[in-house]
């Protein structure tokens, strides 16, 4: 087996070496009654041919976003990454490192970690960030605990344009520590006011901007809400891209920011692993969960970087600790932060571009369909149509003609009657003019 | 005159009048090691004795520091924000922790006056 | 004669600045269209300011990572005997693999129809896990290990509450590692430690002592962070279940025992499994992990959305409670859990196989044991009998030293060998926890005891400064974290006026 170096020869010395005769002698503590004999029934090993023909062959049954034009978000989204990011992401000092606790030998690590950390709160226009949590989703979650720690009150708001996602995670982990969430209804028109839910026990209110259904909107008079309760705005940003067009959360009011950082580095992949991103003002530090890259000097005075704040975290603080999150998403931190780098501002900004003239012509196009109608006013690459049937099913038809035309509101949301005819329609820099104008020709069929 | 006495937890209370200031002792900073961060409580925090009532933080842990007596907060001390290294240069003089209203003067009759606070610090070797 | 280079390289290790400083405004290493025109809907909400990122070439950007890569230490360039942390080789056919065309470009919210494949993928990974673990259920979205602990608890909630019989305390070992007991308070439960015996396994009396019908489960690592089998464990599963609790526990150590011992035959309830562990994939410098959590038949009802359902004509996707027939407990992730990292298991898995999976737990247990054999004269180790995948040592032969765990831990650095873990677990002064895995060779663990032999040797003498200011060959000697704590610089701030 290639992946084992000790040779039989090696192994009869070892055993010497160690004074048994056979590697059994070695698990006497385990009850005999449960140790297996031989192995499980599983198939046995396999060399990198067979194992490529078979999971080549699970590949060959679906189909892939690059094979037919893609124009899917909710959370998700298709960008194009540079070549050399590739390359560089599984460099074996990167790829096969492990967390960075011995900094001496990790300064690669804790370098671009302290860049990252930079570039999220810059673009979120926070104080601060940390190093990465699992997701989105789980973000919004350790947001909401956050903001809880902080106000010392366990009430939370969440917006109906939340992603469901997001929002399922936060609720389902509320359940488990008595603590009380509100959830508006899916505001597919973005017409909510939180404002009004507000009391002096509410921690924090929980926004998507934009939101999930697509529109931008100016947190501003939302922040002032909350602060003159003393509750704090949480802002979730699910499409990172849309933070080089859009006003940051930071500079509309916000004090913690999280988000997904997918769109940057990482391909879709299915679902997963993803990044989440976690930033925040500077007051509020302590209360921040996950890892953080912090600047100091070595004994010879040279700049370098260390794990710092740690006593926030599990390995120290035990069950006082500010989350238990230990692995988090390194490696999809450095694809992100090494796109990021790629493209500048210039870049980034032009990128960001790029995706709203996409989306702004393809609803345009889209629009002019009978019986479609665009529901939204405003949005960055993302929009909701409202169809003449039930989207699932337009959905199903499209992806019969060769075409990934959008999420149904339906798979997402459940039993929501009215919205079960809204179609969640998203479009990057990689849709070209003729998969824009494939998508307007099928979808005009199917209805 | 202040009357001084010491807890198992290695805390310090010195009170003067209605006044008790809490810290740590020199033997407690130097197990510690070089401290980092001190979480103080904020004025008109109840506390109960053997309650927590601050957390001392060094790189590597971060240690409760409970309540000596009964009574309530009526000062952190804000220098330690700013520079917690005080707490290992002057554990028993600027690197109080808080200062507090004394509930129950009968419970410092419960705590170690300073020979037999040595004792016991010499007998843990 | 100067010594100092005039840069502050040293050959090829280059003194690299941040991004930040390196910045030509304007500049980018993409070159990207010029966007058409087309109606603005951002609602007057455009960023106005500038976000204040730097501006790079392709060229320097490779340039940036590539001289940032050479400053790590990896597993592809060394030997990483960190316990608990399985740090085996990490095949690249499992890279090529995750991406694939197919799998790597799909959406997780493409209609169920297009992706029969990955569902299927999921579907034999999960029959892998539970196969090998020898339970009924599995739930796959748990993003790592903690994650997955997290998974198991609430699970286990769900179950009591269901019963009507909701409970308060979790009892966890002294031993375990953090993330026990902080996954033990973000379920709202109370924690309690229990004592290991002498025998540095949990104390079985103490555990039946603590058990009542108050506790709502008992955490447990098995083969335990001392590196032991839990020999006591059929008693141990039997008293938590007669006191009507459940038996989790953290597979952390999984590698010991893969393919000879199923943790269903323990009785265990749940147990999360750490793929990037147990099953190869990479660590990534923290990440991304995937903590898949297995489960008993009194736990399946409640494993979280969402889940694969093999219908018998195609696979399903059960993507809220109000499509399942059984009872989960809710939502622990966004999309359907870490697919990247399920691939590069399962193409590890099919690597391997089953007779491959049986002989690497045998060739970790080999190897921790052979380094315990050549090393116990030389270090104290901690508990007497053999040891599972990973050897625990203590600080006493430093005892005559002024060498701490610490010390010698970064003396081993300038040998260019990665240090094992220290001061963990806790029940032992000054820990050092080596967990060399199968995928070391002998001549490499010949090597490495060389090494530690002769620190240990090196440390009886009078040579403390040598070990007080180690490392000196690495890219940055000692950093001072008392600093970084103190006054945290956590992202690079423009100069004043700049």
């Amino acid at each position: 087996m290639r992946y084992l170096p000790l040779s039989e020869p090696d192994r009869q010395e070892m055993l010497k070496t160690i004074g048994v005769s056979a590697v059994d002698d070695l698990f006497k503590d385990v009850p005999r009654s449960v140790l297996l004999d031989k192995p499980v029934d599983l198939p046995a090993t396999a060399g990198e041919m067979a194992v490529e023909q078979t999971i080549g062959a699970l590949a060959g049954k679906n189909t892939g976003t690059s094979a037919v034009p893609s124009f899917l978000g909710v959370g998700a989204y298709r960008h194009h990454v540079p070549s050399a990011i590739d390359y560089l992401v599984q460099r074996g000092e990167f790829l096969t490192s492990y967390t960075p606790y011995q900094p001496e030998i990790s300064q690669g690590t804790l370098q671009y970690l302290f860049e990252f950390q930079t570039q999220v709160a810059l673009l979120t226009g926070m104080e601060v960030a940390n190093a990465s949590l699992y997701d989105g989703a789980t973000a919004v979650a350790e947001a909401m605990l956050m903001a809880s720690r902080i106000t010392k009150r366990n009430k939370a708001i969440l917006s109906g344009g939340l992603h469901p996602h997001y929002r399922d995670v936060a609720v389902n982990q509320a359940k488990f520590m008595d603590f009380q969430v509100t959830c508006a209804d899916p505001d597919p028109l973005a017409t909510e006011d939180l404002s009004a839910l507000i009391d002096n026990e509410t921690a924090c209110v929980i926004v998507q901007n934009p939101g999930f259904f697509g529109q931008v909107r100016d947190l501003s008079a939302l922040s002032e809400a909350c602060h003159e309760a003393g509750a704090l705005l949480v802002v979730a940003v699910a499409e990172v891209v849309s933070l080089g067009a859009i006003k940051s959360p930071g500079a509309m009011g916000a004090d913690i920011v999280i988000g997904e950082g997918q769109s940057l580095g990482n391909g879709l992949s299915f679902g997963g692993p993803y990044l989440g991103l976690m930033a925040c003002r500077q007051k509020f530090l302590r209360q921040m969960p996950g890892r953080l890259a912090g600047e100091t000097v070595d004994v010879e005075g040279r700049r370098g970087w260390v794990l710092t704040l740690s006593t926030r975290e599990q390995h120290i603080r035990r069950e006082k600790a500010t989350s238990n999150i230990c692995t988090n998403s390194g490696l999809c931190a450095l694809a992100f932060t090494m796109h990021l780098t790629m493209l500048g501002e210039a870049g980034f900004t032009r990128l960001a571009k790029l995706n709203h003239v996409a989306a702004s012509k393809l609803a345009d196009r889209l629009a002019t369909i009978e019986g479609v109608e665009l529901v939204n006013d405003t949005f960055f690459n993302e929009f909701t149509l409202r169809l003449p049937k039930a989207a699932n099913e337009v959905v199903e038809a499209l992806a019969e003609k060769g075409i990934l035309g959008g999420v149904p509101v339906s798979r997402l949301h459940q039993g929501v009657g009215d919205l079960g005819n809204l179609l969640l329609v998203a479009a990057t820099e990689l849709n070209t003019d003729d998969q824009a104008e494939a998508f307007q020709t099928a979808l005009k069929e199917v209805l | 005159m202040a009357t001084v006495r010491f807890t198992k937890d290695h805390e310090w209370v010195s009170v003067e009048g209605d006044v008790a200031t809490v810290g740590i002792t020199e033997y407690a900073q130097n197990q510690l090691g070089d401290i980092v961060y001190v979480e103080v409580p904020e004025a008109g925090r109840a506390v109960d004795q053997g309650g927590e009532a601050a957390v001392v933080e060094s790189v590597k842990a971060a240690s409760e520091i409970y309540a000596p007596i009964s009574g309530e907060v009526t000062e952190g001390n804000g220098s330690l924000e700013d520079d917690p290294s005080l707490v290992n240069s002057a554990a028993e003089g600027d690197g109080w922790f808080f200062k507090m209203t004394v509930g129950d003067a009968s419970q410092l009759d419960d705590l170690m006056d300073e020979t037999a606070y040595k004792a016991y610090v010499a007998e843990l070797g | 004669m100067p010594t100092r280079t005039i840069l502050g390289n040293r050959g090829l290790q280059i003194e690299e600045p941040l991004i930040f400083e390196q910045d030509t405004p304007g500049m980018s290493g993409c070159d990207l269209p010029e966007p058409e025109e087309a109606t603005n809907r951002l609602g007057g909400l455009a960023r106005e300011e500038a976000i204040g990122l730097p501006g790079l070439s392709e060229p320097q950007v490779v340039r940036h990572y590539t001289r940032l890569s050479q400053k790590n230490y990896a597993i592809d360039a060394g030997v990483y005997p960190l316990g608990s942390c399985t740090m085996k080789h990490n095949p690249r056919l499992n890279e090529k693999m995750a991406r694939l065309p197919g799998l790597g470009d799909l959406h997780p919210m493409q209609p169920v129809s297009t992706v029969q494949g990955a569902l299927e993928l999921m579907d034999v990974l999960g029959h892998w896990l539970k196969t090998l673990t020898g339970m009924p259920a599995v739930a796959l979205s748990p993003a790592a290990g903690a994650h997955g602990e997290l998974c198991g608890l609430m699970a286990v909630r769900a179950a009591l509450e269901d019963r009507g019989n909701a409970r308060k305390v979790v009892l966890v070992p002294d031993s375990a590692h953090g993330t026990n007991p902080a996954t033990a308070t973000l379920c709202g439960y109370a924690v309690q430690s229990i004592p290991a015996n002498a025998r540095g396994r949990v104390d079985l009396d103490a555990l039946k002592a603590a058990l009542n019908d108050d506790v709502a489960c008992f955490m447990l690592t098995n083969p335990n962070t001392c590196g032991l089998f839990e020999d006591e464990i059929l008693e141990i599963a039997d008293a938590v279940h007669d006191a009507g609790a459940f038996f989790y526990c953290d597979g952390a150590n999984f590698n010991a025992i893969v393919g000879r011992v199923r943790p269903g035959d323990l009785g265990i309830d749940c147990m999360h499994i750490n793929l990037h562990k147990t099953f190869s994939t990479p660590h990534g410098g923290g990440g991304p992990g995937s903590g898949p959590t297995v489960f008993s038949e009194a736990l399946a009802p409640f494993v979280p959305v969402p889940y694969v359902v093999d219908t018998g004509d195609g696979f399903a996707l059960v993507e809220s409670p109000a499509q399942s027939d059984q009872k989960p407990f809710g939502r622990m992730k966004g999309f359907h859990g870490q697919f990247g990292v399920f691939v590069r298991a399962l193409s590890y898995m099919l690597s391997m196989g089953s007779d491959g999976l049986r002989q690497a737990s045998a060739d970790a247990v080999l190897n921790a044991n052979y380094i315990a054999a050549k090393l116990n004269d030389v270090l104290t180790q901690s508990f007497e009998g053999p040891c599972m995948h990973e050897v625990l040592f203590d600080d006493r032969f430093l005892k005559d030293t002024d060498v701490t765990t610490l010390d010698f831990a970064k003396a081993m650095i300038d040998d260019g060998v990665h240090p094992m873990t220290m001061y963990f677990p806790l029940v032992v002064h000054g820990a050092l926890l080596m967990e060399p895995t199968e995928t070391e060779s002998k001549l490499g663990l010949d090597q490495f005891v060389e090494l530690v032999r002769g620190l240990a040797d090196r440390a009886q003498g009078d040579n403390e400064k040598y070990f007080k200011e180690a490392p000196r060959m690495t890219p940055r000697r000692r950093l001072d974290e008392t600093a970084a704590a103190r006054k945290p610089v956590l992202r690079w701030v423009p100069e004043a006026g700049g």
